[in-house]
């Protein structure tokens, strides 16, 4: 069944061109690949991996958006009943998990890293291709098992998707439902452990020559920073897991008071997962915007080194400040998780000036994943400040579990993972179909979606500051939060709007297919080198590499800025491929 | 492979620094320890990229004057295709429904499991290795 390919790169250097020429050795006589359903399930090409992960990650993203709907409708006027107690607890647990570990993550490492950080490297596939599959099935796997939950007697996890001792134990959370939830994280634990392990060794090892660390597109900086994140975070929640299973079946007592265990210690272990998990969901979706706003400013990336340095400084702060979800408690250290916390700002604020910087004075087209990266801004830029807000001791005790949290975290999730999420589909979704999406399907996806995050998300800071708990199925009439909830709900159906704007978008631009060229947006980095769709194995050729944007070098030779980055030779700067 | 053993080696270093901070500040043992563990996660690899970077010096991926040509001879072998992932995956799917809707699932599932890994090996073994 399988071929051994073995892309070599040749040094006969013909009229002073450079080819990276691709050699299959195949393993039989004669290559006879897998065609229909046996390709995809037999298929190791990283960019069949990256595009199954996508597709999966926003069929789940569209069944929670539903969820998200139900969960609005319940809320828009007081002593509702649209859907009993036990079923919205499974509902926003299940919305939930579905948003943060099948989608959002997923979606960026599973899906557009896997595509696009080996073609922005220059390498042929992933460096384990065989155990990047294995992640994917993995992954499909835990995400089978987790919608399972609603199939089973008693219903699917209802504990929150933090999965809080000693309310997810056995005896408060009986029923199958809990442990498959526990079951599909520990295999999409051990998926995106995997994919951590395949992005570092790829990004270390399989780079192609003149790509130095510093020449790599912020994108793949930021997938690196995100494996290495993934390698500290998921092993402690796997683990975490792995014990909170045995609580419920073994009769340990990791967690619970009466054997002697610590309630507090699974908030320890899953925050220590949990916060940099923030930072795992969001860190991809920077790198994201940073390459778009880049290439619709025409102007390479403002501060290159500084924004590489912002994200490795996010990453290790970000690991320090798990336990500012814990401020309640009361058993946490408070001046050192608060700080901690503060100062993430600082790095964050310094990647938004060099967006600022990217764009100022840049020639600013407005094209539909522009958009979608300028609405990121905004919409970070809120969830960032309350943030802030929320790290200060004081403002969280009187804020802690109500809507203004979940409006922030709403605002950082959402405006990161599908705003800047979002604009990468409509950036590379040329590349890997060869054809545009509308642009102006896509702006109307954008205009109202951008409308309906304010609607929705806005009015909850109030009505969080006013005291409505999260996680309350209805509420009475008294209380006069009535208003802002059914301003909420009706900015959600806004965002719903939106998504059918995109699934028509994405089934018109599929059934009249507008032909996009190589490189529609004259982009800067490497993938846009290739073909799109790419080859098997990516590359017949490639250009000099002798900044962090190959590609617009070898397009644009005359530029009096080519060759800006670090290590620029002007004496080399022309010499380019063969075709 | 100086500058991939830097970002890890940072890791250590910045990991025991907080880690000795936290400790002397909260003597609580639960995040000194994960403190400790990730500090250990960026040592390990990182001194081992940086001693192979030094047994090596630079590759033509780390340096800003290579060519193309630099980096003639074999990439990497890859296979193009393998059932085996599937069946793996598969396989493990099935052990953990075992754990939820009980031990009937666990034999199957170590089944596939076995299989795949039997598999996996004889392919690489005809020649598709990795």
């Amino acid at each position: 069944m399988t071929d051994v390919i073995t892309p070599t790169i040749s040094g006969d250097g013909r009229d002073g061109h450079q080819v990276l020429v691709v050699e299959e050795h195949h393993g039989h006589e004669e290559h006879h690949g897998p065609t229909g359903v046996l390709k995809w399930l037999t298929s190791t090409d990283h960019k069949v991996i990256g595009m199954s992960y996508m597709i999966t990650s926003l069929v789940l993203f569209y069944i929670a958006g539903i969820m998200a709907l139900v969960m609005r409708l319940q809320l828009a006027t007081p002593n509702a009943s649209l859907v009993s107690y036990a079923q919205y607890n499974e509902l926003f647990t299940m919305h939930g998990s579905l948003m943060l570990y099948l989608f959002a993550g997923p979606f960026a490492f599973g899906g557009l890293a896997n595509y696009i950080v080996p073609l922005q490297v220059g390498a042929p596939d992933m460096a384990f291709p065989r155990l990047n599959a294995l992640s994917y099935w993995l992954y499909l796997g835990g995400s089978l098992t987790m919608m399972m939950g609603f199939l089973v007697a008693g219903g699917a996890a209802s504990f929150g998707w933090v999965a809080y001792a000693p309310l997810s134990n056995a005896t408060n959370s009986p029923g199958a439902g809990g442990d498959i939830w526990i079951m599909a994280l520990v295999l999409t634990g051990f998926s995106a452990i995997f994919t951590g392990v395949n992005l570092v060794a790829t990004i270390f090892y399989l780079r192609a020559p003149g790509m130095t660390m510093f020449r790599m597109p912020i994108f793949t900086w930021n997938m690196l920073v995100t494996a290495i994140l993934i390698l500290i975070a998921f092993p402690i929640l796997t683990s975490a897991l792995v014990m909170l299973f045995c609580d419920r079946h073994f009769g340990t007592h990791i967690f619970s008071v009466q054997g002697g265990g610590s309630p507090n210690l699974w908030q320890n272990l899953f925050w220590f997962f949990g916060h940099p998990e923030v930072y795992i969901l969001a860190l991809p979706y920077f790198g994201i915007a940073t390459e778009v706003i880049s290439v619709f400013s025409r102007k390479p990336v403002f501060g290159y080194k500084s924004m590489v340095f912002a994200t490795l400084s996010i990453a290790a702060l970000s690991t320090g400040v798990w336990a500012h979800h814990m401020f309640t408690t009361g058993v946490v250290l408070l001046p050192f998780f608060s700080l901690l916390s503060l100062l993430i700002a600082v790095p964050t604020g310094i990647k938004f000036f060099n967006w600022i910087g990217t764009m100022w004075r840049g020639q600013i087209h407005l094209s539909a994943a522009m958009l979608f990266s300028i609405g990121f801004l905004f919409a970070f830029l809120m969830g960032g400040v309350t943030g802030v807000m929320l790290a200060s001791p004081p403002i969280d005790f009187f804020t802690h579990d109500t809507y203004f949290v979940v409006a922030h975290f709403h605002q950082v999730l959402f405006g990161t993972a599908v705003f800047a999420g979002f604009a990468g589909l409509y950036y590379w979704y040329p590349k890997f179909f060869g054809r545009m999406l509308r642009e102006n399907l896509g702006k109307w996806h954008f205009w109202l979606m951008f409308i309906g995050f304010w609607v929705t998300f806005m009015p909850q800071y109030v009505v969080g500051l006013l005291g409505m708990p999260r996680r309350v199925v209805t509420y009475p009439t008294y209380l006069g939060w009535e208003s802002y909830n059914i301003i909420s709900t009706v900015g959600a159906f806004v965002i719903a709007a939106s998504f059918a704007v995109l699934l028509w978008n994405l089934w018109i631009s599929w059934r009249d297919p507008v032909p996009s060229g190589d490189n529609p947006w004259d982009a800067h980095t490497l993938e846009w080198f290739t073909t799109s769709p790419p080859p098997h194995h990516n590359y017949s050729h490639l250009p000099a590499i002798r900044s962090e944007r190959p590609t617009w070098d070898y397009h644009h030779p005359d530029h009096p800025a080519i060759g800006h980055g670090e290590g620029h030779d002007p004496d080399k700067e022309k010499v380019l491929v063969s075709s | 492979m100086r500058h991939e053993a830097f970002v890890l080696l940072g890791v250590a270093v910045f990991f025991g620094i907080v880690g000795a901070v936290y400790w002397f500040t909260s003597y609580e043992d639960g995040g000194t320890m994960m403190l400790v563990g990730t500090c250990a996660l960026g040592l390990l690899p990182g001194g081992y990229y940086y001693y192979w970077h030094r047994k090596m010096g630079y590759r033509p991926e780390d340096r800003n004057d290579a060519s193309i040509e630099d980096g003639a001879g074999e990439v990497e072998t890859f296979p193009s295709s393998s059932i085996w992932p599937f069946v793996l995956g598969m396989g493990a799917f099935m052990l953990v429904l075992a754990f939820a809707f009980g031990i009937w699932f666990f034999f199957p599932a170590v089944g596939l499991m076995l299989t795949a890994l039997v598999g996996v090996t004889a392919e690489s073994r005809r020649g598709g290795h990795v």
